[in-house]
Order: structure tokens, then C-alpha cells, then sequence
């Protein structure tokens, strides 16, 4: 059993986006705030912290969450990806990345890291989703700048590559 | 229950040839535009796809940093007796707690656009005038120890009576918000253009209505976040946050920190996600952190939170309006009179009341109205403080406008579109000169209805009406006609004055836009301006004009909008707001990069011994026009202002920077009789929708929308498509879902994204859009602003669609089914 | 927000877990998928002083199906459900109702026992979990028992659990041959909680139909198929419910969706059944 005292830190890993990281965390510190002040990466946005905008999403041992439901303690252990390891391996921008750009799916781009961890999960598993997988997905985030219609455009072309 | 998605339509462009006799009057430059006017996908997107963008919150703080959590009130008017912070200091990691008194004694209230004592501070000073009023600010080690604190403060309030309702709080006997005013009602200001009584006294009819527009706000999915540190030595401030501008709030907070603007150094991040218009609004928290800082002798950080933000970041003010028209039996309307109570809430921040009188110019929006009488009236209520909202005052106008056009069809019992195409302003008429004084730069109005309804198949919509209605379901058609302006005068809030005080306080007009365009050693351009994007696409755009002028790729043209009012130019118009972009911005950096231009033309000319004008800029080289072999390296002609100043041709300044500026000068200052040209450019939307009702939900479900746009000319279509589909997106929510909600003690029950309902993807269908083009003559690019049209149009035109298909006169904002219900309910419930 | 302190444990084992509550009574807390407590820790309206998590524990990861039950165990997600080919047959209402759940990011997360846990009067589960007659299973260092559906929600945000028990699983009893299942809810978006949501049973001449949303638990009816005054019991139903006004909907509202609904949500539970 393991037992973390409140008022202490405690040292936490998890690999991110296939690389082992480390770092502290009181119990309460919410795994959004440990990615990006812990660990520096501040791909992961936060809109609202309860679990309503998506704008925290990443995917967690292959599924996609809400990081601002999710304690950094709970991820100790765990494989979390997030925006950051997107890009393909050469620092090019994947076919999602780039279907994004094409269809003006992001404006601000403050809700986008959290779709494109949504939309991950889903072609992850379901290849070929149909609209209603689609837009099942894309109805757990709020964006305020698009009209979520470049969104939808971009993921029905993903879902319809080869 | 969700609305099915309209298939994805291909954009439509249509373009009107400037008519004889009205050729753009200043266009500036004769370069072909490769870039400009392209789709081109975005740069943000690049760093912001890779979770690279830089806001607010990502950038990094000195370690000294201090971490902020605010103490709201939790009633909505109250006298605070007393603070009791100790139990809060005694928390290991707290490190101060500041309050009222602190704030009182070192700042002044902030400046008000009104006389009245409204006083306003950063945190309640003595008394809470609205739920969520700051009054405590709690400083710690970190974020979570700071809120552990604030449980901790223990705040005694004496209850005080409410003023809620705008139009009971304007009542004589109503509870004071501000005793020191003697009234809620605190400004009231009548305006008469025309004959308006002579038109009502010999009009065939006279129809009015009263349209309530409700509290809400498109507020960002990223929350406020400021970092303040203060410098002991210069005795300055040094501010990061994601502010938007107007920067004609800079004074007002140099001046609540009684310091000089200079010692107040202000910067915005490269990266905002998200403002329209909200942003505005973290000004009071500069104000506060500031001061924090300075007293803790540390840097603060605070990031709002979502909370917060619902409860007190910003709201649009209320409008009740009543407006009257008086027409002839034909339709034709020869009179409007607007009677508008403002609701602003608590107080009444800068630049408040701006969306009362934003329009003031152009409030017969797109329709040729000679006689107009406006009465416009501020009242404050115990509410959170009103703000910008995008469209700013416009969705206000154009629902009680719009919702007035379909009445009086109804009541003359004639086809709505021939009640809007029987008023249109002509298309010959342009430029054309509205009542209360806006100048409207160009369109063809009734070109673009016929476009848009030919294009656009008004006839299936029809169809599909009298399909569904055969059948007995609810459904109905509706269309609005919205001007839709950009870029403000700076002098129209003065409009609020009399000619004489106006006389007293000095002129304000114009609108100035500043821009830097750089050329380095190596020939490599970087360009900095006085906007704050918040995804509009600015760095792609700019980058696009550079290009063109300078004969290079847009990749090649760095563009960083992180703005530093220490070393940036800027000016009180800098920010982004009322759609300045285009006709502001972007034509400073237009002219920037023609001043450069003209430059190395100059310099290459001496080496290619050819005049300037025979120059040709392309493709990273500079060449002459008859003959490319004849060619300078673009950096190469750049490397000599660098490198050889001696060679400079006669008079040329050394370096390669240059800075332009812009004001047009058709925004001028009130006239003596109150006639203000309120924007700069004025484009045209026109929008029509089919609507179905669920007879057992009361849910709206939207079967077709079509929305034509006349933006002049188009520097992105791919952007400005962008701003139609985010606006759209918006004003669906407004028409349908968003609302600041308030119980009868003012406490706010619409405080999470779980009750303040922004609409999903199941709740927007896509619009069909329309463009066409009607250069503004008033811009050297003929652009116009883009940003906010569908904000004014969607709301009126859903709320036309949902009153034809109910048959009710008076559908509120937002039409949710709560309220639908409520009207098409059966008089007799089933009985138990 | 940022939730208050709270210590944290991490159980091995169920007896772990159960001996947690049992010391710590209801100053312990327990969280699986969060979904709901997180939220609720973010916005400072919990305190607990510890936080036991259950979301690892194998033993409560399974779902299998045991005499005439679904048998869910008390970690496994909705998405885990969700994903069960055979869901449509084993449990027809559940794959009607849990799309309707929160979103695909929250189904990831959140578990079916925990829906239970928390009681909300308008959430599809317990709704689902009442117009079927299930149960849920409850443990603690004292013992085990099960509860019925309707002994087990007591009213809004509450249960009968005990301050040590632990909630192991709950059951969804297996498909009944020839029943027919229908599920509605109308919300003001989707993915939002319901204003009112409705399900339906038609099995072997006899109608249930659960009603949440209005009254402070999942409310159900029963009646023969042959009775012909549906609408009198419909609307005898939408009054018994005694429905409030609030910011989406009104009482009356509420009423006249149990009116208008509920005959299509019934016809159509009738209509699968054979
Ligand atoms: S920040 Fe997590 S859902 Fe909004
Ligand atoms: S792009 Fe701004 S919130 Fe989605």
C-alpha cells in the first residue's frame, strides 16, 4: 500500500511521451500542474479545471483524460503522452498536425493541444471513425475561436485517409 | 438531441467592380499582390501545433515569484466592517495579504469616462458592490497555499439592499450602488437627427417593440494571467499579461498607480488563446498585482480561474431598448426612435460605456432612415462590471433593429425581405452618409441580398418551410441585415458629452496605427505592431503584405507580435478590438514596408544605375523591370545600408528600419450637432436561416444557415473564413444558450462551464458562406474589418426564424427551451 | 481551483481499502475514476482527509457476467463497458445509456460504480441501474451485502452506504429474452447531465419506466401493456415527482417532458420486445 502524507512532496515518474521523467508532488497537485510547472511542458492547457472545456486532455496509458481530473500522484508509473509528442519522429508535423493547419482548425490555439490528444485516441483506436465517433469526440471540448468547423474538417480527412 | 450538420458548402466569391467616379481614392501602391489575398496556411499554427505556443502561463518567472489568490464577495452590496487576516498570516508559505486599505492608500481610483463619484479600485474599498467583487488578495509560495489561505480570512459584511434589474434599478426609489452619484442612472443623453417628429406625426403607422439583450460573454478558454514585479531603483513597474488593449487604458493605469506611463512597462506574450474583446478586463488586476508586488518586494504571479472568470472577469452590459419606427404602408420606414437603458453593473470601467455608443453613427444600420431620435441611458446595477464583448454594442442594435424589420412585416403583412430590400441604402449612394453621421465607405447592399439569396437558395428554404408546416412541425424562416463596422473613432465615447463639455476636455478623433519593419545585415526582415493577437492569424498576414512588398516568401518574414510598451511603438488605438486589424494595423505595416522599399529601391538604384522606379522587387532579388538580369541581391542591397552608410544615396538616413504610422482621416470628432462617424470601414453581412422548434423540447434545431459577407477586400480568405465560422459560432450561443444568470439577492448561478453553457460542436452546424468583395476606398489595401459580423446578424437573425415559426412576437435571448417552453405551452396544464 | 490537502493511500488489495475506511470512517474518500470528486476537490466542496484510491485494484477491475447479472466491478471505467462487444445483448439499456454519459475523455475515466457512488439524481446510471432492478454490492471489514437499486440511492447526492463500506460492484441483471429497452434524455447539450431522462423496460405484458431529473433519486412505474390510459399515468407520474424549477428547466417543463416523451420511450421499448 502506498501511503503519501499531504503537507510532504513526493517524488513521482511516469514516462512522457516515451521518455522516463521525474519530479515532486504534493498528493493534491493536480498531474496538470505537474506537467507544466514541474516538468516545464506547458503544451498541456488548462480553461477551467472542471473537466468541462477538454483543454487539459492527454492520453494516459492509451486513453484519453481530462489532466485536471487526474492527481499527478495517480500517474505515477504510467505512460502519459501529450501534444508535445506528437510530431513525427523527425520534428515534422503528423497527418493530424497537418490536417489541422490545412482546414484553419485552430485559431488561438489554446484548445487545440487538448483535440489533437482527443482526436489521437480516437484514430488510435478506431481508424476509420464515423461522424457520430467523431463529433462524439470533438463535443468533450469547447472551442471558442472556430466554430469547431475546420476541426471537423480536418478529422474527416484523417478518417478517410489511407 | 442534437442539430445535424449542414453538408460543407464551397465558398463563393463574388466581386463588384468599383463603380465610375469612385475609384479607390488613396490606394498607395501598385505592386502586385502575390501573397496578399491568398489562403495561406498560418505560422502560429507551426509552433502551436507542437504545444510551442508561448502565453501567458508558459513563460518563465523569476524564482522570487509569489503566487496570488483573490477573496471574492460573496454578496452582491454589503459594507465590509472588518478583515480578520490573521489566522491567514500564520499559514507556513503565506507571505501577505493585502486589502482595501492598502489599495486606498496607495492608488487613486481609476479614471472614469463619466463625472459621477463612481469609484473604482482594484480591490473593494469599504464596501462590495457586486458577487465576486475582489476584496482580499492572498500572496504565498504557491497557487494552493494561496487558496488555503483564503479559507482562512474571515471578512464581516453589513447586507445592504440590491439594484438588479436595469430598469428598476433606474427608478428614483431604487437602492443606491453609489450614493456618492445621488442616482443609478447616471447618464441620460437625447440626440435628434432629421425630422424625426415631423416623420412619426405623418407616418401611416407606428411600430415598436422592446428587445432586452442579455448578459453573456464570449469569454476565452484561456483565463487572465498577470506577473508583476516592481524595480526599486527606476521606481517602474514591469508587467507581463494577457491584456488586449485599447491601450487608451494605459493612462488609466499609470494614473491608479500615480506614476508616469513610462514607468509603466507593459508586455503581452506572442500568444493569447483567446479574448474577443475579454481581455480588456484584466486591467484592474495590473492595477492590483502591481501594487501587491511592490509591497511584497517580490514578483506576483496570478492566473484567473475559470471561476473567477464566470463570476467577475467580464460581462456585455444589458440593453433594454425600445425602438419605434414610423413607416408607410408600402414598408418603406421614414423615422427610428431608440429609447436604450444600459445596464453596466457595479461600475463603470474604461472604456465604458463604449458599446452604448460604439454605433452611434450607424444605428439605421443598413437602411436609408433620414430621421432618427436616439435617448441613451446608463444605469449601474449591483452586477459584475460590464466590458467589450465582441461586436461590442452591435448585437445590442441589430436584435432590436432586426427584430423591428420583421415586425413590421408582420404587422403590414408583407414578406420581410421586401420590408429590408424596400429600405436599403443604394447602392449609388456610397460613400454615403448615415443620419447620426457614420460615413459608409462602399457596398452594393442589394447586390449582395440577391447573391445571397439566389446563391444561397432561398427557394429551397422555402420549400422546406412549407414541407415541414404541411406536416405540422414549428418551423420558420428568418434574415437579418447588419452593417458591421471596423476600426472605431477614438473619438466617439466623447459623443457621450455635451458639445460643451466636449469643448472643455479638447477633440479626440482619429485612430493611429503603428508598425516596425526591419531589415537586418543579411537582408532578413522581422516586423513588430501594435496589435495583441489572440488567433486572428496576424503574424500569416502581415507576413503576407511584407512579402509582397519586399519581393520575398511570407516564411522569410519574421513577424513577433509580443508587445512591449517600453520598446514597441504603440499608441492609445493599439491592441486588437472593434476589427482595427485590417484597416489599422495591417496598413501601418503596409506602409512600414513601402517605406522600406522605397529605400532599397533607392540603393539598388545607384547600383544598378537604373531609377528607382524602374525597379522591380522578386524573388529575393531587386531588379530592373525590362530586364532580370540586371539584379541586386535583395540582401545584398540591405547589406549596404548596414555596412557602407557613406554610400547612401544623398539624405538617406542610415539603417533599415522603419517605422509608419496611419490615421484615416474621415474619423473625425463629434460635430457640433452630434453626428460622429463612429468606424472607419463599414462592411455588409446579410444572413438567412431555416429553423425547426421541437414541439415536445422546445429545443431550436438549425436546418440551413446561409451568411453573406462584404468585407471589402479579403488579405486571408482562408482567415477571414475564420472569423465568420468563430462568429458565427458565438452568436449561436448567444441566440440560443449563454447567459449570465442572477438570483433576486444578485448572487450568480452561472459560475461554472456546467451551468454557463458554451456551445459544443453538436450545438453549431456549419453556415454556408458567401463572400463578395467591395474594396473600402478608405484603406490603402481596400480591406475592411471581418471580425464581429455574425455576432450582430446571428442572434437577430435566429430569433427571426424562431418568432416565424412559433407565430410569437417577442422571443428573449438566449431562446432557451426553458423559455420557448414557456410560450408555446398550452395555457392548461393537465391537471394532477 | 486547486483542492485542499488531503493525505493519499493507494490499497493493494480490497482488505487494504476496507481497512482504510474502516479507520477513517467519512473523513476517508474514495476515488476511482474522479470524475465527478475531482471536480468537486478543484472547486474546495470536498475536503476529505484521505483519499484512497481504488482505481488500480485488480480485484475490482473485472466485468463478467455471473448468474442472470452483469457484474461491473467497482474500477471498471465506462469506456471499459462501453467497448464490451456483446454490451447490446448482455445489457441493452446500458449501451442505449452510456454514450448519453458525460464524453468519450470523461468515459475514459470515470467508472460505472462510481456514477452510482455519487448519486445524482439526473445521471443516466442510476437510472439505469433502477429501471432494471440491479444492485450494488457493498463491503466492508464487517462483511458484504447487497443492495437493491432502490434501497441503495436514499436522495440527492446520497446513499446508503456506510461511512466504512467499500462499493465492490454493481449488478445490471442480463438481458431478459424478449424485453425491450428504450433510453431518451433531453439535455440542454449534449453530453450534458439531463433535465429529464427516461428509460424503459417492456418484458413478458408489463412496462417500467425510470424517470431522472426530476425527483431527488431515479423514480420508477410499472404497469401492464394492456392499461389504456397511459396518458392519465403519465401524467399522474410527472406530477408525483413534484418537479422544481431551476436555471435550465421549469416544473413544468419537467412535466411535459415526461408527458411528450414518455409514450414515444415506451412505444419504442415495446417495439424491441417480442
Ligand atoms: S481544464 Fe480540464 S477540462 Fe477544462
Ligand atoms: S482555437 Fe481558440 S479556443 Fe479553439
Amino acid at each position: 500500500m502506498r501511503e503519501l502524507n499531504g503537507a510532504a512532496r513526493h517524488r513521482i515518474g511516469f514516462t512522457l511521451n516515451g521518455r522516463a521523467v521525474s519530479g515532486w508532488a504534493e498528493p493534491r497537485l493536480l498531474l496538470t500542474d505537474f506537467l507544466r510547472q514541474e516538468l516545464g511542458e506547458t503544451g498541456t492547457h488548462v480553461g477551467c479545471e472542471h473537466g468541462i472545456c477538454g483543454a487539459c486532455t492527454i492520453r494516459i496509458d492509451g486513453r484519453a483524460v481530462r489532466g485536471c481530473l487526474y492527481l499527478a500522484v495517480q500517474a505515477d508509473g504510467r505512460e502519459v503522452q501529450t501534444v508535445e509528442g506528437l510530431a513525427d519522429p523527425d520534428g515534422a508535423l503528423n497527418a493530424l498536425q497537418r490536417a489541422f493547419r490545412k482546414h484553419h482548425a485552430l485559431q488561438c490555439g489554446y484548445c487545440t493541444p487538448g483535440l489533437l490528444m482527443s482526436l489521437t485516441d480516437l484514430f488510435a483506436r478506431t481508424p476509420r471513425p464515423s461522424e457520430a465517433q467523431i463529433l462524439d469526440v470533438v463535443g468533450g471540448h469547447l472551442c471558442r475561436c472556430t466554430g469547431y468547423a475546420g476541426i471537423m474538417a480536418a478529422a474527416r480527412e484523417v478518417a478517410a485517409e489511407p | 438531441m442534437c442539430f445535424g450538420l449542414v453538408a460543407t458548402p464551397p465558398v463563393r466569391y463574388n466581386r463588384t467592380t468599383p463603380r465610375e467616379g469612385r475609384e479607390p481614392a488613396r490606394i498607395m501602391t501598385e505592386i502586385a499582390a502575390r501573397h496578399v489575398g491568398q489562403p495561406t496556411e498560418r505560422t502560429e499554427d507551426l509552433r502551436l501545433l507542437r504545444g510551442r505556443g508561448q502565453y501567458a502561463d508558459d513563460l518563465a518567472v523569476s524564482p522570487r515569484t509569489v503566487h496570488a489568490a483573490i477573496l471574492r464577495s460573496p454578496h452582491a452590496h454589503a459594507e465590509i466592517v472588518s478583515i480578520d487576516a490573521k489566522a491567514a498570516l500564520s499559514l507556513p508559505g503565506v507571505i501577505a495579504v493585502v486589502t482595501g486599505e492598502d489599495v486606498q492608500a496607495l492608488t487613486d481610483p481609476f479614471l472614469v469616462a463619466l463625472r459621477q463619484p463612481l469609484h473604482q479600485w482594484s480591490l473593494a474599498v469599504g464596501r462590495v458592490r457586486y458577487v465576486g467583487e475582489p476584496v482580499a488578495l492572498v500572496l504565498a509560495d504557491d497557487r494552493y497555499l494561496a487558496e488555503d489561505a483564503l479559507d482562512l480570512l474571515s471578512v464581516s459584511y453589513r447586507e445592504l439592499p440590491v439594484a438588479l434589474d436595469p430598469a428598476e434599478a433606474a427608478q428614483e426609489d431604487a437602492p443606491l450602488v453609489h450614493e456618492a452619484a445621488g442616482t443609478n442612472l447616471v447618464s441620460v443623453r437625447d440626440f435628434s437627427y432629421g425630422d424625426p417628429d415631423g416623420a412619426f406625426a405623418a407616418a401611416d403607422r407606428r411600430i415598436a417593440l422592446t428587445t432586452r439583450f442579455p448578459r453573456h460573454s464570449y469569454m476565452p478558454i484561456e483565463n487572465f494571467v498577470v506577473v508583476a514585479e516592481y524595480h526599486e531603483g527606476d521606481g517602474a513597474w514591469d508587467v507581463l499579461a494577457n491584456f488586449q488593449g485599447p491601450y487608451s487604458t494605459h493612462p488609466v493605469m499609470a494614473r491608479a498607480l500615480r506614476v508616469p506611463g513610462a514607468r509603466l512597462r507593459l508586455r503581452t506574450p506572442r500568444d493569447s488563446g483567446g479574448s474577443f474583446g475579454i481581455k480588456l478586463a484584466v486591467f484592474p488586476y495590473i492595477v492590483l498585482m502591481a501594487i501587491a508586488a511592490r509591497m511584497a518586494g517580490r514578483p506576483v504571479k496570478w492566473v484567473e480561474d475559470r471561476y473567477e472568470h464566470l463570476l467577475a472577469a467580464n460581462s456585455c452590459p444589458e440593453r433594454v431598448t425600445t425602438i419605434e419606427a414610423a413607416v408607410r404602408d408600402d414598408g418603406t420606414i421614414t423615422a427610428l426612435r431608440f429609447d436604450q437603458l444600459e445596464d453596466y453593473g457595479a461600475y463603470l470601467r474604461a472604456p465604458m460605456p463604449g458599446p452604448l455608443y460604439r454605433m452611434h453613427g450607424a444605428m439605421t444600420g443598413a437602411y436609408d432612415i433620414p430621421n432618427l431620435a436616439i435617448t441613451s441611458k446608463i444605469v449601474v446595477t449591483n452586477r459584475m462590471p460590464a466590458g467589450l464583448v465582441r461586436g461590442f454594442g452591435g448585437p445590442q442594435l441589430y436584435f432590436a433593429l432586426e427584430r423591428l424589420i420583421q415586425r413590421v412585416a408582420v404587422e403590414l403583412d408583407l414578406d420581410p425581405l421586401d420590408v429590408i430590400r424596400k429600405n436599403l441604402i443604394p447602392a449609388h449612394a456610397f460613400p454615403y452618409r448615415a443620419a447620426a453621421g457614420a460615413l459608409y465607405d462602399s457596398g452594393d447592399y442589394a447586390k449582395a441580398i440577391e447573391i445571397a439569396t439566389g446563391d444561397g437558395r432561398l427557394d429551397d428554404l422555402i420549400r422546406r418551410r412549407d414541407a415541414a408546416r404541411a406536416e405540422g412541425r414549428l418551423y420558420g424562416i428568418g434574415f437579418a441585415a447588419v452593417v458591421e463596422p471596423g476600426m472605431s473613432n477614438m473619438g466617439y465615447l466623447s459623443t457621450l458629452l455635451t458639445t460643451e463639455a466636449r469643448e472643455r476636455a479638447g477633440p479626440k478623433n482619429g485612430a493611429i496605427s503603428l508598425a516596425t519593419v526591419n531589415v537586418d545585415p543579411l537582408g532578413a526582415v522581422s516586423v513588430s505592431a501594435d496589435c495583441m493577437p489572440q488567433g486572428q492569424g496576424h503574424e500569416t498576414v502581415l507576413a503576407q503584405i511584407v512579402a509582397d512588398q519586399l519581393g520575398l516568401a511570407p516564411d522569410e518574414i519574421a513577424v513577433n507580435l509580443a508587445h512591449d510598451t517600453g520598446k514597441d511603438p504603440w499608441s492609445i488605438a493599439a491592441g486588437t478590438y472593434s476589427c482595427r486589424f485590417t484597416p489599422g494595423t495591417a496598413v501601418a505595416v503596409h506602409k512600414a514596408a513601402r517605406q522600406l522599399r522605397d529605400k532599397l529601391a533607392r540603393i539598388a538604384s545607384n547600383t544598378l544605375n537604373l531609377r528607382p522606379d524602374d525597379l522591380v522587387f522578386t524573388g529575393a532579388r531587386i531588379q530592373a523591370r525590362d530586364n532580370p538580369d540586371n539584379a541586386v541581391a535583395f540582401a545584398r542591397a540591405a547589406g549596404v545600408a548596414h555596412w557602407a552608410p557613406a554610400t547612401l544615396p544623398d539624405g538617406m538616413a542610415p539603417g533599415l528600419r522603419e517605422t509608419a504610422a496611419w490615421t484615416p482621416p474621415e474619423l473625425a470628432a463629434p460635430t457640433e450637432g452630434d453626428h460622429i462617424n463612429t468606424s472607419l470601414t463599414y462592411g455588409f453581412v446579410f444572413d438567412m436561416c431555416g429553423v425547426e422548434v421541437d414541439p415536445i423540447t422546445a429545443q431550436v434545431r438549425i436546418d440551413r444557415y446561409v451568411t453573406m459577407h462584404d468585407s471589402g477586400k479579403l488579405l486571408n480568405p482562408l482567415l477571414a473564413e475564420g472569423q465568420v465560422l468563430g462568429a458565427f459560432a458565438q452568436g449561436v450561443g448567444t441566440a440560443l444558450h449563454e447567459e449570465f444568470v442572477y438570483d433576486s439577492e444578485g448572487s450568480f448561478l452561472t459560475a461554472t462551464f456546467a451551468d454557463y453553457l458554451v456551445p459544443t460542436v453538436n450545438e453549431v452546424p456549419r453556415p454556408e458562406i458567401l463572400h463578395m468583395e467591395s474594396p473600402s476606398p478608405f484603406t490603402p489595401l481596400g480591406a475592411k474589418g471581418a471580425g464581429e459580423g455574425n455576432c450582430l446578424a446571428t442572434p437577430a437573425c435566429l430569433a427571426n426564424a424562431v418568432a416565424d415559426a412559433l407565430g410569437i412576437a417577442d422571443p428573449q435571448l438566449p431562446m432557451t427551451p426553458k423559455r420557448l417552453h414557456a410560450l408555446m405551452a398550452a395555457r392548461d396544464e393537465p391537471a394532477p | 481551483m486547486k483542492p485542499p490537502r488531503f493525505d493519499y493511500v493507494r490499497p493493494d488489495t480490497v482488505e487494504e481499502a476496507l481497512a482504510v475506511l474502516a479507520d477513517f470512517g467519512d473523513e476517508a474518500q474514495v476515488i476511482a475514476g474522479g470524475q465527478s470528486l475531482m471536480a468537486m476537490l478543484n472547486l474546495r466542496l470536498a475536503g476529505p482527509r484521505v483519499l484512497v484510491d481504488i482505481s488500480r485494484l485488480e480485484a475490482l477491475s473485472t466485468c463478467q457476467e455471473t448468474g442472470d447479472c452483469l457484474e461491473i466491478g467497482a474500477a471498471v471505467t465506462q469506456a471499459d463497458l462501453l467497448d464490451r462487444a456483446d454490451l447490446a445483448e448482455a445489457v441493452p439499456l446500458l449501451a442505449l445509456a452510456l454514450p448519453h454519459v458525460g464524453h468519450a475523455q470523461t468515459r475514459n475515466r470515470g467508472t460505472v460504480c462510481g456514477s452510482l457512488a455519487h448519486g445524482d439524481p439526473s445521471s443516466e446510471l442510476p437510472l439505469c441501474l433502477a429501471a432494471l432492478e440491479g444492485q450494488v454490492v457493498l463491503r466492508s471489514t464487517r462483511g458484504e451485502r447487497r443492495l437493491d437499486a432502490a434501497q441503495f440511492q436514499t436522495g440527492l447526492l446520497s446513499t446508503a452506504r456506510e461511512a466504512d463500506e467499500l462499493i465492490v460492484a454493481a449488478r445490471f441483471p442480463l438481458r431478459r429474452a424478449g424485453a425491450g429497452h428504450a433510453f431518451a434524455e433531453v439535455a440542454r447539450r449534449h453530453g450534458d447531465f439531463a433535465i429529464v431522462g427516461l428509460a424503459a423496460v417492456a418484458h413478458d405484458g408489463q412496462v417500467r419506466l425510470g424517470v431522472a431529473g426530476i425527483a431527488d433519486r431515479p423514480e420508477i412505474r410499472e404497469w401492464p401493456f394492456e392499461r389504456e390510459d397511459i396518458d392519465a399515468v403519465l401524467n399522474r407520474l410527472a406530477w408525483d415527482l413534484d418537479a422544481a424549477d431551476d436555471l435550465h428547466a421549469s416544473a413544468r417543463y419537467r412535466r411535459d417532458i415526461v408527458r411528450g416523451l414518455g409514450p414515444k420511450v415506451i412505444a419504442e421499448a415495446r417495439s424491441c420486445a417480442n
